[in-house]
């Protein structure tokens, strides 16, 4: 009886070895994960095949386990044909296997021939080993590479994955900022839109600041003709009651009564003219305080110089009434009639005076002694066929580094609440981009300033 | 014979005063001068000294104003009979009469200017 033969046993062990073998080498456990439990419990199993063999005394090396063992190993491995290790591996050990299972069957069921041949086996045995080891190195080093590629593929996904998710990150950014700027355009388009607005109101507002300027100056120029309307109609109404009185006396005297009628006439046109130039002041009133466009008209440049120097003074002199200035004019008369916008340029003109009124009743002010005589002279010429404007003080005049800032919009030196800071900004867009000429300044803090206005003829 | 000065910067108002003071002129009791600014009114009154009984003056003129004027009249012409002088001014507020009063003015009146009552002053200085 030869129970639990030595060669039972190796044959079982070397099943046992070969599987965990296996099992390691082509890491199984996470490659075939249902061969699990048959790894786990295989010393178990063979435990219980041995027992087996022993109770019914059969001899394990007979040939058949080898063949199942075998069997069983290379489908296993089949199982993975697409693993090129496994295929490796099936490679590495088929001539051992095929040896092992005819050697056990030939020496079970032939032992002679067996025995005879035994060198061949033997040998050809050692072969196979030595072929087995071989591939099983090759196999490792297929295994290593392909660990290595499989690595590195890991590492560009991981990489692939770590880029896929900072774009996203990105385009979520993108998408928040997007939306963010998309938000802020908006938010400066309505404030554009606001400030548009509240520029329209200013400008308008600066309009009604200088109408206010003008109001006590055109109180005073209209009160003025209208005192002589007022007069010299009461004079006329006196002369008539003179002539028929003359008339109804037996012995005319017709020297007298034509004295008188001449008197009525000049009366009469004096009326005309006092009534004219009321009605100027005020249409001119309208002409400044209206919103909009205005039309360009020929205009009488030195004219207009004249009345808004006027009422310029007047409106200074109403609010300050110890204020007093010398004003000239000295005129051009070859400057004829320039295409211009009235209004616009009238108010160009009574901020410039304004202005220089302001500025010497400031000087006027600081001076303590009598010496000082306040002095304003607005002079036309007409050079290279443009109308030259200039509008020169004596007054504080306006020191270099606030030169720069004078026609920036909102920039003023008067305390808060007497200025807009618009008078010039508007005056110099009225000039330049309306007109097409230039204002300019010339000014020495303490001395006074010299404002250039020119308007292309 | 009261001799006037008119002092105003208005061409006007020498036509005016002329006419509502025809009958004064042609019976002698007036004679009219006039003058359409400070300086020009100095210059008269350096001219014809002691003639001027009366200067009517505008206070609001370009160039010398009215105040001015006074305080020149009552510094440099002060060889009797200093003349009274009236002022006229547009805006008749109590700083500018104060004002007129403390330079030395005699009267102080408003535009529009009532010439009944401005007559009346002057025939109660005649």
């Amino acid at each position: 009886m030869n129970t639990s033969s030595p060669e039972g046993i190796g044959t079982i062990l070397l099943a046992a070895g070969a599987f965990q073998f296996a099992r390691r080498f082509l890491d199984l456990p996470t490659r075939l994960p249902g061969w699990e439990p048959f790894f786990k419990r295989i010393w178990v199993i063979f435990g219980v095949l041995l027992g087996l063999s022993a109770l019914f005394s059969i001899d394990l090396s007979n040939g058949w386990v080898a063949l199942a063992m075998s069997l069983v190993f290379v489908f296993m491995l089949w199982q993975l044909k697409h693993f090129q290790p496994s295929r490796t591996v099936i490679l590495a050990v088929a001539p051992f296997l095929l040896l092992w299972v005819v050697g056990s069957y030939l020496e079970h069921y032939a032992p002679k021939f067996y025995q005879a041949n035994e060198g061949f086996f033997d040998s050809s045995i050692g072969f196979s080993a030595i072929w087995l080891g071989t591939f099983l190195v090759i196999a490792n080093r297929q295994k290593k590479a392909l660990v290595k590629i499989e690595q590195e593929r890991a590492i560009e996904a991981e990489q692939r994955r770590i880029i896929e998710a900072k774009k996203q990150e990105l385009e979520y950014l993108v998408a928040e900022r997007t939306a963010k700027i998309t938000l802020q355009k908006e938010e400066l388009e309505q404030t554009l839109i606001e400030l548009k607005a509240t520029q329209a109101q200013l400008i308008q507002s600066e309009k009604m600041a200088s109408l206010g300027e003008l109001t006590a100056g055109i109180a005073h120029e209209i009160q003025n003709p209208l005192n002589f309307v007022n007069n010299f109609s009461e004079v006329s109404i006196e002369l008539i009651d003179e002539l028929a009185e003359e008339q109804a006396k037996p012995e005319r005297d017709p020297e007298l009564e034509a004295e008188l009628l001449t008197d009525l006439k000049q009366n009469l046109q004096k009326i005309n003219h006092h009534g004219g130039r009321a009605s100027s002041i005020v249409k001119g009133m309208l002409q400044h305080s209206r919103a909009g466009a205005g039309q360009r008209e020929p205009t009488d440049v030195n004219a207009l110089c004249e009345e808004y120097l006027r009422l310029a003074y007047h409106g200074l002199r109403a609010k300050d009434k110890s204020f007093n200035a010398i004003f000239s004019t000295e005129l051009d008369p070859s400057l004829g009639l320039i295409s211009l916008v009235p209004q616009d340029v009238s108010r160009v003109l009574l901020n410039l005076f304004t202005n220089a009124f302001y500025a010497v009743q400031q000087r006027q002010k600081q001076e303590k002694t009598h010496g000082y005589q306040p002095t304003v002279i607005v002079s036309t010429r007409c050079a290279n066929s443009e109308a030259v404007i200039t509008v020169a003080d004596n007054g504080t005049g306006i020191a270099e580094d606030v030169q720069q800032k004078i026609f920036q919009p909102f920039f003023t030196t008067k305390p808060t609440g007497e200025g807009t800071g618009l008078g010039l900004s508007l005056a110099y867009e009225i000039i330049t981009k309306g007109h097409g000429g230039t204002l300019e300044v010339e000014s020495k803090a303490g001395e006074g300033s010299k404002f250039i206005v020119t308007l292309p003829g | 014979m009261m001799k006037i000065l008119v002092v105003d910067d208005e061409l006007d108002v020498k036509d005016l005063f002329l006419q509502r003071f025809r009958r004064e002129i042609r019976n002698a009791e007036f004679q009219l001068a006039f003058a359409n600014s400070g300086e020009e009114a100095l210059k008269y009154l350096a001219g014809h000294q002691s003639e001027v009984i009366l200067i009517l003056s505008d206070i609001n003129m370009p160039g010398m104003s009215g105040f001015e004027l006074l305080r020149h009249i009552r510094t440099d012409f002060q060889a009797p009979p200093s003349p009274v002088v009236m002022m006229i001014t547009a805006y008749g507020d109590p700083d500018s009469q104060q004002q007129a009063v403390e330079l030395g003015a005699n009267d102080f009146l408003t535009k529009p200017l009532d010439f009944t009552v401005l007559k009346q002053k002057l025939h109660d200085l005649a």
